[in-house]
């Protein structure tokens, strides 16, 4: 039972870590109706900026805000600079444009900082705390409690303020929102920086909780978390979260339990999106797109 | 014929013409140049039968995949295991890889229709994410074997058992199998035409098809589903079809690869950077058109080894930091290419055709 819980807790903790950068993409998605490939290399190049900023003395805390702060510019102008050009093309040149941006940052920010490790401490002190015989850690309640806050933050913005409105005007219809006088082209770009912003908080508070900070540390968490966001649906914020710990579970328990799976754990969570995509087409909350003809 | 259009056009000669000197250059280029020009060769017409059978899903039924990577994967364990453990020659290796993956695709194409648009894309990486894993457990612990390095999941091939060309003087007479040696004799020589060989039956594989009814059924599945089925098309038979010949097309330039890698293997990387280098080549080269991924495959491959290789990124940063750089400028320009092409080379110069013909009735033959 003990052995249950301690899983269920990595599981949790692991899955936070995907349901944080599942929002980033989805939070991309509603607003612009893209899958951004090359997320988890812009978290990744804002965890290189934390680190600096730390390496020049600032506290950590004062390092990740600023680094959130400058990664929603950036993100803001990436927008405006590299997508806005081909805003109106075909869906597979835009993929291939963020294919081209996930190459591109990686070998950046390779060569800025260099391929060595980087070790970035710690916002909050490391503490292990036993309760009932289970052993809760400090990483794992932080990240739990800055993922709720994530949350309400985010529906609030969204679904109670002016500007909130405003970018869902743009993502369900453009060019009407055009008419009725939103500036589709500042959404998008806010879009894009909200979005940049939350990479960055999440690679802050993730990569402490690794071995260290290399040029892959995003890859294999990216790729958990687009598996996140598929399983609870794109456009769902709510998916996001759900679907990031259902991964982040069943790859803990399948690690501990099943040994014909042994070094196949994989399998598990992407047999379940396969499985869920079987008989929700759109993701466990994805809202399905009727077509009429 | 389309458009009833004149046997000898000028425009059909002139194609016809293009084509018969590409033709005849591509014979000659492992008579000129050295072996690791002529594998660089190779590679680029691999690459291009990959991409030109993603362009079957993707750009002609607009299904997109970035998984593909797995499907090449898996043509080349089914040759390297066969090669090694059965003791195959490699041109007897082909038909059964790509047997092999024409059914996986299948079978990975009924989920296909269902999930549609991103969240088939998102399925098709997971099968790149999941592949090298399976792959790891299972290549080593069914047949027990463990090569040199005892790296799971690779399987090494012995250059001069298989990978060699066949001898020909058990085939031929001596004067004849002399000149074959000399043409062919050489191990790169030998991958290059039959990567050579191979890629051309595909190439008219996929003419034949965009002309076929098969064909026009695909772009109309892509265009309007709802549409194509009212007129008769049976969508599921269309859509798995087409997933299982692109998966075909993968499978054999996995085979094709294994002759250049000298071993099947597979990491995480390579099969999500193969996939994705697949989906590039596609887009750069002309997607939906015959020989758009061809070209791109060849444009990528060479531009990239020329980012590699060449001495200016060296001057203006150090050594280890130009290498490391080589990927960004691969990057911005890819990013780059479809600001200006975003329909691809094919069909840039189409555009680029249509537009000077317009002008002067004689048409450019140098332009595509």
């Amino acid at each position: 039972m003990d052995l249950f819980v301690s899983q269920l807790m990595i599981g949790i903790q692991a899955g936070v870590v995907y349901a944080s950068l599942a929002l980033a993409l989805v939070l991309i998605y509603r607003t612009t109706g893209l899958l951004n490939f090359a997320q988890g290399e812009m978290a990744l190049l804002s965890t290189y900026l934390t680190w600096k900023f730390t390496d020049y003395g600032l506290p950590v805390w004062v390092s990740i805000v600023a680094s959130v702060l400058v990664s929603f510019a950036g993100g803001a102008l990436v927008e405006r600079v590299v997508m806005r050009p081909v805003e109106q093309s075909s869906p597979l040149v835009l993929v291939i444009v963020t294919i081209g941006m996930f190459l591109a940052l990686n070998a950046i920010t390779q060569v800025i900082f260099g391929t060595d490790d980087k070790h970035l401490p710690r916002a909050y002190p490391f503490e292990v705390w036993e309760v009932a015989g289970i052993r809760v850690r400090s990483d794992t309640l932080v990240l739990i409690g800055v993922l709720v806050a994530e949350c309400v933050l985010l529906w609030y913005l969204v679904q109670k303020t002016k500007l909130g409105l405003a970018l869902r005007a743009v993502a369900s219809n453009p060019d009407s929102s055009r008419l009725v006088g939103v500036s589709v082209g500042t959404m998008l770009m806010v879009g894009w920086g909200l979005a940049a912003g939350l990479g960055a908080l999440a690679g802050a508070l993730v990569v402490p909780t690794t071995p260290a900070l290399t040029p892959g540390s995003m890859q294999s968490i990216l790729v958990f978390a687009f598996a996140a966001a598929a399983l609870g649906g794109f456009d769902s914020p709510l998916g996001a979260v759900v679907g990031g710990l259902v991964m982040g579970v069943a790859n803990a328990l399948t690690v501990e339990y099943v040994d014909a799976l042994d070094g196949i754990e994989l399998v598990v969570p992407f047999g379940l999106i396969l499985l869920v995509l079987l008989f929700r087409p759109a993701g466990l909350f994805g809202r399905v797109h009727v077509e009429r003809v | 014929m389309a458009g009833g259009r004149p046997w000898a056009s000028p425009n059909r000669v002139a194609a016809w013409l293009v084509g018969i000197a590409v033709l005849a250059f591509l014979l000659y280029v492992p008579q000129y140049y050295e072996a690791t020009t002529v594998n660089r060769y190779t590679t680029a017409i691999f690459i291009g039968i990959a991409a030109m059978g993603l362009n079957i899903l993707t750009g002609y039924n607009g299904q997109v995949s970035i998984g593909h990577g797995a499907f090449f994967a898996l043509g080349g364990y089914t040759s390297a295991l066969l090669m090694r453990d059965a003791g195959w020659p490699f041109l007897a290796t082909v038909p059964i890889a790509a047997l092999v993956c024409f059914v996986v695709g299948a079978l990975v194409g009924f989920p296909a229709l269902r999930v549609k648009g991103l969240y088939l894309a998102l399925v098709t990486l997971g099968l790149a994410v999941v592949f090298p894993d399976v792959a790891r457990k299972f290549v080593n612990s069914t047949d027990g074997f463990f090569d040199h390095n005892g790296e799971p999941g690779t399987v090494q091939l012995s250059i001069r058992e298989h990978l060699a060309p066949p001898f020909w003087h058990d085939w031929f007479a001596d004067p004849i199998a002399d000149r074959l040696r000399d043409w062919i004799g050489a191990r790169d020589q030998w991958a290059y035409y039959c990567a050579l060989f191979l890629g051309l039956l595909l190439l008219l594989g996929v003419w034949l098809i965009s002309r076929s009814r098969f064909g026009r059924a695909l772009i109309a599945v892509r265009d309007h589903e709802a549409a194509a089925a009212t007129v008769g098309i049976d969508l599921a038979r269309v859509k798995v079809a087409a997933f299982a010949l692109s998966a075909l097309y993968a499978g054999v330039a996995g085979s094709l690869a294994v002759m250049i890698n000298r071993s099947a293997s597979v990491t995480k990387q390579e099969v999500f950077q193969d996939s994705i280098f697949f989906l590039v080549a596609v887009v750069i080269g002309g997607t939906a058109t015959v020989v758009g991924p061809m070209i791109g495959a060849f444009i990528l491959v060479f531009v990239q080894e020329w980012l590699d290789e060449s001495d200016w990124l060296s001057d203006l940063l150090d050594d280890q930091r130009a290498r490391l750089a080589s990927p960004a400028l691969f990057g911005i320009a890819l990013i780059l290419a479809m600001y200006v092409l975003p329909d691809g080379l094919v069909g840039g110069s189409r555009r680029l055709l249509r537009r000077l013909k317009r002008r002067r009735p004689v048409s450019e033959a140098a332009v595509t």
